[in-house]
């Protein structure tokens, strides 16, 4: 069982909700990354999304694009990136890291050398956003052999058909996007997200989690209700950028973030 | 190591999944999916409707005017003294350029596809006034999202847009130019994907653009094609085009793949100078990678990052290109070559001196090429050029050079 799996089968039999943040790898440096991963897990996250920034994130809204442009500035490579997770492994080898960017930094550093080097370092699961799973073909065998989940996107738009076909790619979770749009945009409509999700989970018995829109521990609760478990990226974003100056700040920024959707979610266990 | 082409082959591709040979695809976020197949599957059936075709074809002579003209350069040709020059006249289409066949058969797509409102990218601005031209014909709502510094550098076709009815959106992210118009672009069609419809002005993107595309612009090959039989009683032994995403090339390229005696020359944007590494010519000096929905050769660092690019003119001012070029260029079936800011600019004027013909900064670079190319060959051969866009929206960058304020 990978460790993605176990954290969320451990959850579900508690009857709990998976808080899975996304911060953009780098941002607002290298050195920083680590410290923000280990102050997130001590405020309560079960999974940790690390984004790989990338010159032209064509998903992401501007909270994102800036915190890539950030990072790249400070010589974030995926290199880079796949060291800052070794890094956080010496001293947790509990909390699931999955890495989400786009295809064309692991396409340059080669395939199999990524797939290596990723679990190598303590990669849990890979989610790129520009590769549907029928151009996945090549890479995802790479990465099931070594015991990388691949994780996939399902849309507003996604047909049922390939709702079962990408679960059927999938391990680990699937990654719903909640609403038609970028990262950080507000449009998220909550009962439109329940019975999508609903529907998701009679086609599938992988978990689900629900990202783009989620905020607060209002929006996290009320998605955490219908899902599996919710990702929470552009509020952390933007918080890292409005405290880049003073880290301490920000470490206390992003915990008074999470505490609150921490209790949130747990308030709706069973 | 040119391989042997044949019609089965090419019907072949590309293939149910948008390749050709490792190249093409589709790239994108799972939200535009279902859409992509949707337009894949709806072209498929329209590309074999006789009233499509004819509506496409009755379009294109009575409102684009074509056949453009394939016209002997006779005096560049005593001037340069080799091969037989020959231009085809995509200048003079309705709008001034080449793209202008494109975007008649896309929007007619999004009429089929009851969409009403049309995104559009563009670098030289050319493709944004022939979207805001067949939008205005057909009474759609016209977004073009273009970089914030080719904004300033095409304030002509700015304002042609807007005149148009077009709302103009100047993109301020990462280098400001073609390449971060059509991240914009991308990201308005994930979020309005249920009523727009974007038409993308060259063969790149995701399956099924850069086959959409190329059989809209494929006429121009196919003309040249007649008209050459017509006027000489042989084909042309090279043809050149300017090579940015790569649109009018691939249309003039595509009806002569088979013809193994016509050579075919793609002539990037040397920029500086390849050496200089300010260019923008990712099929001379680029490698194979994934951006904007498909597998190409790009211009980017060893991280994998899309690097930045230069070029005098703003229409080939983008790290990637079609990727059925890739293809072209990996069987040895044409040949990719750049020409620097400097030889463009200096074609300019040497065609517009010699033929009263102005030709666009991005077409300049092929005449560039095919300058040089002509003189190595005989007298009794044959060179035609897609001159693909009329040199009017540069006057500025050149009067600029010039030191003239206008």
């Amino acid at each position: 069982m990978s460790r993605i799996e176990g954290v969320l089968q451990t959850l579900r039999s508690q009857g709990r909700k998976a808080l899975i943040p996304f911060i953009t790898a780098g941002d607002p440096h290298p050195d920083e990354t680590v410290g923000l991963m280990h102050t997130m897990v001590d405020a309560g996250v079960d999974i940790i999304e690390l984004g790989v920034p990338f010159s032209d994130p064509m998903a992401d809204g501007p909270v994102i694009q800036l915190a890539s442009e950030r990072a790249l500035k400070q010589g974030t490579t995926l290199r880079r990136v796949l060291a800052m997770v070794s890094e956080f492994r010496q001293s947790n080898d509990t909390t699931p890291v999955v890495l989400m960017g786009y295809l064309n930094p692991i396409e340059a550093m080669g395939y199999e050398a990524f797939a290596d080097a990723a679990i190598e370092a303590g990669v849990d699961g890979v989610l790129t956003v520009d590769l549907p799973p029928e151009e996945a073909d090549k890479v995802a065998p790479l990465f099931a052999q070594r015991g990388l989940d691949p994780i996939f996107l399902l849309a507003p738009t996604t047909t049922d058909e390939r709702i079962r076909a990408i679960s059927g790619h999938s391990s680990g979770y699937v990654y719903y996007v909640s609403f038609n749009g970028v990262t950080g945009a507000a449009r998220i409509n909550v009962e439109e997200v329940a019975a999508r999700v609903a529907h998701i989970h009679e086609l599938t018995a992988l978990p689900v989690g629900v990202g783009f829109g989620i905020r607060d521990a209002e929006t996290a609760a009320a998605v955490g209700q219908v899902s599996d478990g919710v990702i929470v990226g552009s509020v952390l974003v933007d918080t890292i950028a409005r405290n880049q100056a003073d880290i301490e700040a920000l470490k206390l920024a992003l915990t008074d973030l999470l505490n609150p959707m921490r209790e949130a979610l747990d308030s709706l266990a069973s | 190591m040119s391989e042997k082409l044949t019609e089965e082959m090419l019907t072949a591709l590309p293939d149910s999944r948008g390749h050709f040979g490792a190249f093409g695809g589709r790239f994108v976020s799972e939200t535009l999916m279902d859409s992509l197949m949707t337009l894949e599957r709806e072209y498929l059936r329209l590309k074999k409707d006789p009233e499509f075709q004819a509506t496409f074809d009755q379009d294109l002579a009575d409102y684009v005017g074509r056949p453009s003209p394939l016209y002997f350069a006779e005096r560049l040709t005593r001037e340069t003294g080799g091969a037989q020059i020959w231009l085809k006249r995509e200048d003079l289409n309705h709008t001034g350029a080449h793209k202008v066949n494109n975007t008649i058969g896309q929007a007619l797509l999004a009429s089929f596809l009851g969409k009403k409102r049309i995104i559009a990218e563009t670098g030289a601005g050319q493709h944004g006034v022939a979207t805001a031209t067949v939008c205005a014909r057909l009474g759609l709502e016209c977004h073009v999202f273009m970089g914030a510094e080719d904004v300033q550098r095409q304030s002509l076709n700015v304002y042609r847009m807007k005149l148009l009815g077009a709302e103009v959106h100047s993109v301020e992210s990462g280098s400001r130019t073609l390449k971060d118009a059509m991240n914009e672009a991308m990201r308005d069609w994930v979020t309005n994907v249920d009523d727009t419809f974007y038409i993308i002005g060259t063969v790149a993107g995701p399956h099924p653009y850069p086959l959409l595309v190329r059989d809209f612009q494929a006429v121009i090959g196919r003309e040249t094609r007649r008209q050459s039989l017509e006027k000489t009683g042989k084909l042309p032994d090279a043809l050149v085009a300017c090579v940015g995403g790569g649109s009018n090339a691939i249309g003039m390229f595509y009806p002569f793949l088979t013809d193994e005696s016509v050579q075919l020359y793609g002539v990037e944007a040397g920029g500086h100078g390849i050496g200089t590494g300010e260019h923008a010519a990712p099929l001379c000096a680029g490698r194979p990678g994934v951006l904007h929905g498909n597998r190409t050769y790009l211009m980017e660092d060893e991280h994998g990052q899309i690097a930045g690019t230069h070029s005098v003119s703003a229409g080939l001012d983008y790290p990637g290109v079609g990727p059925e070029h890739s293809w072209l260029k990996d069987i040895g079936r044409a040949n990719y070559v750049s020409v620097t800011d400097d030889e463009a600019l200096e074609a300019f004027r040497m065609l517009t001196l010699v033929e009263g013909i102005m030709p666009a900064l991005e077409s300049a670079h092929a005449v560039a090429y095919a300058v040089k190319l002509a003189a190595t060959m005989d007298k009794d051969q044959m060179i035609v050029i897609n001159l693909s866009g009329r040199g009017d929206k540069d006057i500025h960058t050149i009067a600029q050079l010039d030191g003239i304020e206008l």
